[in-house]
């Protein structure tokens, strides 16, 4: 009996182009099609390459029992791809895999709920699909009810749920889950600050009950804080696999990144983003001048470029700005300011530029992660990509750098201070 | 933890071709298929006034405007049997199966969140389709036991027959389902087809008409190859006795084994894509 949970040789997944974006076909498509085919037959020509993407491309890794594993990319990098070929949803077009235990998947919390059903009835049926037996079931009802902070409701269907609610117990199903190879994928990206700070929780337990885990994120924080172990993704290809800190430092400054300029390519775009067509996202200096270095002292500029197809109500774009330890130190969009809410409240189609001027003697020196967002507020995100740049401030003239210790803290402001002198010694 | 040790080693790899019927797995997921069932059951009178009391409803009024229409306007024969208790004894089947074969063809599409995020033996959706239905026609069957009571027309030994001629028909709706389900994944004209396959279906069985209206010898005998010819004409005789099953049952049985297994394989055969397309 060997000590891998997971082994996986020359994994590889082919989708046909449109197979995963577009509606599926209907009969006319296909009748269509099998022309169109006969006829590039007739001129020879090579269908593979054209229509044709590899989502992963001869992926191969070990893990052992007890491992925790991240797993980091970019959105498209084939992260859920390999996760959805692990937890045996899809077959690999190539390669070869062994997985030694029950794979538990939060691949999406709530699967499998149905909103007419209480709270008590999804605990059950959620459940027997994440693979529970109901006996087991049964012995972890209180438990999950307690995580799941829904007592009062648990036998209101859960259509009635606050969204916050809804997800909690879906959580709390999942988390009680007790497979062998736990798999997660950005369940951390939803629910409230004190909630994803008990699923985290939640996460390490299960780490340090001795179980194997696949944890996929974008939170750097989170990663460096739950794995040892980090794989790192890119267009299909594993880039680097080794041990965390090296893992994440290698990810936040891959290629693209360190440029001051980062421009989407298709690939990476999910067919969820339209209308929204992101372009590009540049750090740019007082001069208008694309840079990867900012001095602490002069203030930059941030801008967002994207298409929109079509005409979007309440949209905001916004900015991230993280630290390299995943700290965030700013969250910005650009209908914060209320005249601009009311101006901007819808925006036809067109070529747009959202620019951010972030102010002179704010950011300490340091390396940072910008990050974007475009959303209708509580309607619908169209596109996120937490790590699409890093950059780099530097501190020259900064205030107090007459004393060259490294300062902490995400922020350097100006800040004005006052020193006045009173003497206690006579009167009183 | 229970299963725990007893969980195989799981091997990834492309799969081609033709691929058998994994039993033991599907063993293993019973649990799955009884909470599947269950749900589908408990949504399907969730927020109706009347509830489970649709079920009793449903028969009885379709019995009762099928008796006006075609026995009492139309004046199609029955035989010696009251019009309402033998259009009754056809209906109980036929719905038994539209219903399955309506639910299954849509049940891979409806489930398509389950389909794209968690692994189970795909079979379990079209399967637990199918029994949720069966919880509405054992609700009709004592209907029809008192409607028959009602008509003092009363049953013989030979309802004992009901029992594999119930299975007949389930399992005819499952083999069809298997195939437009899968099919429906792909190219969901099915689910516009489906319909219409049912109304003609229903006319082209013996349901609203007796079988005896058919010349009895090669033509009866050809008509069995639609299945839910041999099912409907034996619930008839199980119940109140008249044309006995012959070779009819016999070819709707080869041709319901027939479906059902070419539909198994094509099923395990496109199952591997469904998480793709759906």
């Amino acid at each position: 009996m060997s000590d891998l949970a997971i082994k996986v040789e020359g994994i590889s997944k082919r989708y046909r182009i449109g197979m995963m974006f577009e509606r599926p076909d209907t009969l006319r498509d296909v009748i269509v099609s099998g022309f169109k085919r006969s006829g590039q037959r007739l001129k020879g020509q090579a269908k593979d390459e054209a229509t044709h993407i590899w989502a992963l491309r001869d992926v191969s890794f070990e893990v052992q029992k007890g491992q925790v594993l991240g797993i980091v990319g970019r959105n498209g990098a084939g992260k859920s791809t390999l996760l959805k070929i692990l937890s045996r949803v899809t077959d690999p077009s190539e390669g070869y895999g062994e997985i030694n235990g029950r794979v538990g998947s939060l691949l999406e919390v709530g699967t499998g709920f149905h909103p007419e059903l209480t709270g008590r009835e999804n605990i059950y049926l959620n459940g027997a699909i994440l693979g529970m037996h109901r006996s087991e079931i049964r012995r972890k009802f209180d438990e999950i009810v307690e995580f799941s902070e829904v007592e009062k409701f648990i036998d209101t269907p859960v259509k009635r749920y606050s969204s916050g609610m809804y997800l909690r117990l879906a959580f709390a199903v999942a988390a009680h889950l007790e497979p062998e190879i736990l798999v997660v994928d950005e369940v951390l990206a939803v629910g409230d600050a004190d909630f994803q700070r008990k699923c985290l929780g939640k996460m390490g337990d299960v780490a340090q009950q001795g179980r194997t885990v696949l944890f996929v994120s974008h939170n750097m924080s989170a990663i460096l804080r739950l794995t040892q172990e980090t794989i790192v993704l890119d267009k299909g290809r594993i880039l680097m696999c080794g041990e965390t800190p090296s893992a994440v430092d290698y990810y936040l400054n891959m290629g693209l990144a360190k440029q001051g300029e980062r421009l989407w390519e298709d690939s990476e775009i999910p067919p969820s983003a339209a209308p929204f067509q992101p372009i590009a996202l540049r750090i740019l200096d007082p001069q208008g001048h694309v840079v990867d270095t900012v001095r602490s002292t002069d203030g930059f500029s941030v801008e967002v470029e994207y298409d929109l197809n079509e005409m979007i109500t309440g949209l905001r774009v916004g900015l991230y700005v993280f630290t390299t330890q995943g700290e965030t130190v700013f969250t910005t969009f650009d209908l914060d300011k209320t005249e601009m809410f009311e101006d901007h409240r819808s925006r036809p189609a067109g070529h747009y530029f959202s620019r951010c001027r972030i102010p002179a003697n704010f950011m300490n020196e340091g390396r940072f992660i910008v990050g974007v967002n475009a959303s209708s507020y509580r309607i619908k995100r169209y596109f996120q990509d937490e790590q699409a740049l890093t950059f780099t401030v530097d501190g020259t003239g900064a205030p107090g750098m007459h004393w060259p210790e490294p300062r902490q803290g995400a922020v350097r402001p100006d800040l004005d201070w006052q020193i006045s002198r009173e003497d206690t010694s006579n009167g009183l | 933890m229970q299963g725990q040790n007893s969980y195989p080693k799981v091997i990834l790899k492309p799969s081609k071709g033709w691929l058998g019927i994994n039993l033991p797995e599907i063993w293993r997921y019973r649990e799955l298929i009884y909470f599947l069932t269950w749900r589908d059951i408990k949504v399907r009178y969730k927020q109706a006034v009347l509830g489970i009391a649709w079920a009793v409803l449903q028969p009885v009024l379709t019995m009762a405007i099928t008796s006006v229409v075609f026995g009492y306007l139309l004046k199609v024969s029955s035989g010696d049997v009251p019009y309402p208790v033998f259009v009754m004894a056809a209906l109980l089947p036929w719905h038994l199966f539209s219903t399955s074969l309506q639910k299954s063809s849509q049940s891979l599409v409806g489930n398509a969140h389950l389909l794209t995020k968690i692994y189970f033996p795909r079979l379990i959706i079209p399967v637990s389709s199918v029994l949720a239905v069966m919880l509405d026609f054992a609700i009709s069957f004592l209907v029809l036991i008192a409607t028959m009571m009602i008509y003092k027309t009363y049953p013989t030994w030979n309802i004992f027959w009901l029992i594999p001629l119930t299975f007949l028909a389930v399992l005819a709706a499952l083999a069809v389902g298997l195939w437009l389900s899968a099919l429906n994944v792909q190219y969901r004209d099915v689910q516009h087809m489906v319909p219409f396959i049912i109304q003609i279906w229903m006319y082209a069985s013996p349901v609203v008409y007796s079988i005896d209206i058919i010349p009895a010898g090669i033509f009866r005998t050809l008509y069995g190859l639609n299945p839910m010819v041999g099912v409907v004409q034996g619930f008839r005789w199980a119940l109140f006795g008249g044309s006995a099953p012959d070779l009819t049952l016999l070819i709707s049985t080869l041709v319901v084994l027939i479906l059902f297994i070419s539909g198994l394989y094509y099923f395990r055969r496109m199952e591997k894509t469904f998480a793709d397309i759906v």
